[in-house]
């Protein structure tokens, strides 16, 4: 939970709350990916993330 | 104050210690584990930062991580929003790993530290330090300058691709940033995955490959992929790129502008794919030098200091100091990602030790503080020898450093390729003497045999030459420190060697094998040299070595590659070395005072090194 209160302080410093509608999004399907997938594993690619 | 930097979980991770504001240790992390630019995290570097500060976990003040993964973070998001719904499958490879593993990177260093000490894991001590700025303090806070512009240049980081900033004092203030999406790192890793080479490792590559070109293309990379503005700002124009949504560098419009698919890695080398090499670099030089010159008009400052991985390209450095545009330069060795490990200990170093900067005094003047770039492993003479006889190898030890010198600067003058293991290891992309394969530069064999034989590695790739400080300008068109081999410059007229008309008309890469100079292992085929000065108070060893060569020979300089081959990290330990020795055609291997010679070494324990490594 303390990484959740984190990134909300930190988008609130940036003023940045409108992502955080978004953010929920991207995590449900985030978390949709990590169960699919089993494993976290960096692709085999150039990435920039 | 003791502050420990760490770099990781993205590529080239590092750990370096700094105490008081000084540089006591660093190293990459892919040394130890033999895995090239290992991005884990840095247990193995960080246990011997502490080692080799010889003090306790508990005794250390700060660590901090060189970026911000928050910010980071917000980039993704925005960029993916910015594009949607297209992106999708970047998206999908992209999440998992943020929400499984990087928004948590707090908790996850701070097990990682858990596990060297307990001690080193408190919360408290934890800080992050935004990735350019990390780059601004490697480049600024060691360099010999009271005053100085900081310019760094990269791929990206959070969202700061290029940044400009003053440093003054032990304060750095940024006064210009360039943001993601627009980024000269990633036009050049465009082409580097275009022309088949690894982004994020074969850029270099890519600028050995330019001079055999010509850069017909320049024009139209500046009227097509890039808004380039008379003050070097610059915007992309990424419909031609892949990068903000797709798992490629290039899409099928930058194909359409450039005659086709990008080349399959190992795929034979054309004309058209150096041609596209020159015109990159010949941008990449324009803008680099528009950054220069406009920033020194602004802002008055005549010292000028280079990171990110745009500033080991060397060739853009020598353009920039070839065209005065600035009084001195000093560029971070360790350039890229490895370095932002130090650049981020040296800027809570002094943020919150409130350190007063001293530089240190060369022979003539301020000398800057990275001692060289020897800041890994050493190991002494009772310790080579136990871990060289554990390892199987027959050596003799030289009675004093004069007769190793002189068997040394024999056996190179004779023609034989040298491995030379001494001393601490280098920080940075570079080897610098202390883990170095070394040879004669007058041979006009040298360059092929040390590329095919020793190296494995593509033909086409020059040698770098190790040069006195003292006899630079009599070789080359240089006359200021090059230390770290990131500047490139002329062999002098004085040594070149004209070529004839029918050589003149050789295509690409046929002309490297016509000796243009008295050096032709390390000319280029366009007469330049990528240059490392020896310095003798920095490296008295190697230095006496080439000293002894130049009596010797008349020449005051060797060919100087770094100690490994093809896709496999530099050796650090002496065993590293004994097992590169015995897997390539090195004849003579150098470790401390051993000396070990190939014809005497157990035939049984040969091994198989060319398809030891992933090429790179």
């Amino acid at each position: 939970m303390s990484m959740v209160a984190e990134l909300f302080d930190f988008l609130n410093s940036r003023k940045k709350l409108w992502l955080v509608p978004l953010l929920a999004l991207f995590l449900v399907f985030g978390g949709l990916f990590v169960l699919s997938q089993g494993s976290v594993v960096a692709p085999f690619i150039y990435t920039l993330f | 104050m003791i502050v420990l930097g760490i770099s990781a979980f993205y590529h080239d991770s590092a750990a370096a210690l700094v105490r008081d504001g000084e540089v006591i240790a660093a190293a990459q992390e892919e040394r130890f584990t033999r895995n090239k630019h290992d991005p884990a995290f840095p247990l193995n570097a960080l246990k011997y930062c502490l080692d080799a500060a010889r003090i306790e976990p508990a005794r250390v003040d700060r660590v901090v991580f060189y970026e911000k993964p928050f910010l980071k973070f917000e980039r993704l998001l925005e960029t993916y929003l910015a594009f949607a719904p297209k992106g999708f499958s970047s998206f999908r490879k992209a999440m998992p790993l943020w929400i499984g593993e990087k928004l948590f990177q707090r908790d996850m260093i701070l097990q990682e530290l858990k596990a060297v000490a307990p001690d080193l894991a408190a919360r408290e001590k934890l800080r992050f330090s935004e990735h350019h700025f990390s780059h601004a303090a490697s480049a600024f806070y060691p360099s010999p300058f009271e005053e100085a512009l900081v310019l760094t240049m990269d791929g990206v980081g959070e969202w700061t691709t290029t940044s400009a900033a003053i440093g003054r004092g032990n304060a750095i203030e940024i006064i210009k940033e360039i943001h993601f999406p627009h980024s000269l790192g990633l036009l050049y890793s465009a082409f580097t995955y275009y022309t088949g080479f690894k982004v994020n490792s074969g850029e270099y590559k890519l600028m050995g490959l330019a001079p055999y070109g010509t850069p017909v293309f320049k024009d139209l990379i500046l009227e097509k992929l890039i808004d380039l503005k008379a003050d070097g700002s610059f915007r992309l124009d990424l419909d031609y790129f892949d990068y903000c949504t797709g798992l490629t560098m290039t899409n099928r419009c930058f194909d359409g502008l450039f005659g086709g698919p990008p080349r399959k890695p190992e795929e034979q080398l054309t004309q058209h794919h150096m041609d596209l090499a020159a015109s990159i670099q010949a941008v990449t030089e324009e803008i680099v030098l528009r950054l220069a010159k406009s920033l020194r008009e602004e802002t008055g400052q005549t010292n000028l200091c280079l990171a990110g991985g745009v500033a080991l390209n060397c060739v853009a450095n020598g353009k920039v100091l070839r065209e005065a545009v600035f009084d001195r330069i000093f560029i971070q060795p360790a350039a890229g990602d490895a370095g932002g490990a130090l650049g981020a200990a040296l800027a809570v170093a002094h943020r919150e030790g409130d350190l007063k900067r001293t530089l240190p005094q060369g022979p003539t003047a301020p000398r800057d503080g990275m001692k060289g770039s020897y800041l890994g492993p050493e190991f002494t003479q009772d310790e080579v020898e136990r871990r060289l006889k554990a390892a199987g190898a027959v050596f003799a030890v030289a009675a004093d450093d004069e007769s190793l010198i002189e068997q040394t600067a024999q056996a190179l003058a004779d023609g034989q390729a040298v491995g030379w293991h001494q001393g601490r290891m280098e920080f940075g992309p570079r080897s610098l003497g202390n883990r170095s394969i070394l040879g004669d530069p007058r041979s006009p064999t040298m360059q092929k045999t040390l590329n095919l034989k020793i190296k494995y590695r593509e033909s086409f790739r020059p040698f770098a030459p190790s040069v006195l400080r003292e006899k630079v300008s009599d070789w080359f068109e240089l006359d200021v420190d090059s230390p770290y081999m990131l500047l490139v410059a002329d062999v002098r007229q004085d040594h070149r060697k004209p070529m004839s008309e029918a050589e003149k008309a050789l295509f690409g890469i046929d002309k490297l094998n016509v000796p243009r100079s008295d050096i032709p292992a390390v000319t280029h085929v366009d007469d330049s040299a990528r240059i490392q000065t020896v310095h003798a108070d920095t490296n008295p060893l190697y230095h006496g070595l080439i000293s002894r060569f130049a009596e010797l020979t008349g020449c005051p300089v060797l060919v100087n590659t770094s100690f490994n081959v093809r896709g496999e990290p530099i050796v650090c330990t002496p065993e590293d070395a004994f097992r590169c020795f015995m897997g390539c055609e090195i004849d003579l291997l150098v470790v401390g005072r051993c000396i070990l010679r190939k014809s005497e070494q157990d035939p049984a324990l040969a091994r198989d090194y060319k398809n030891a490594f992933t090429l790179d």
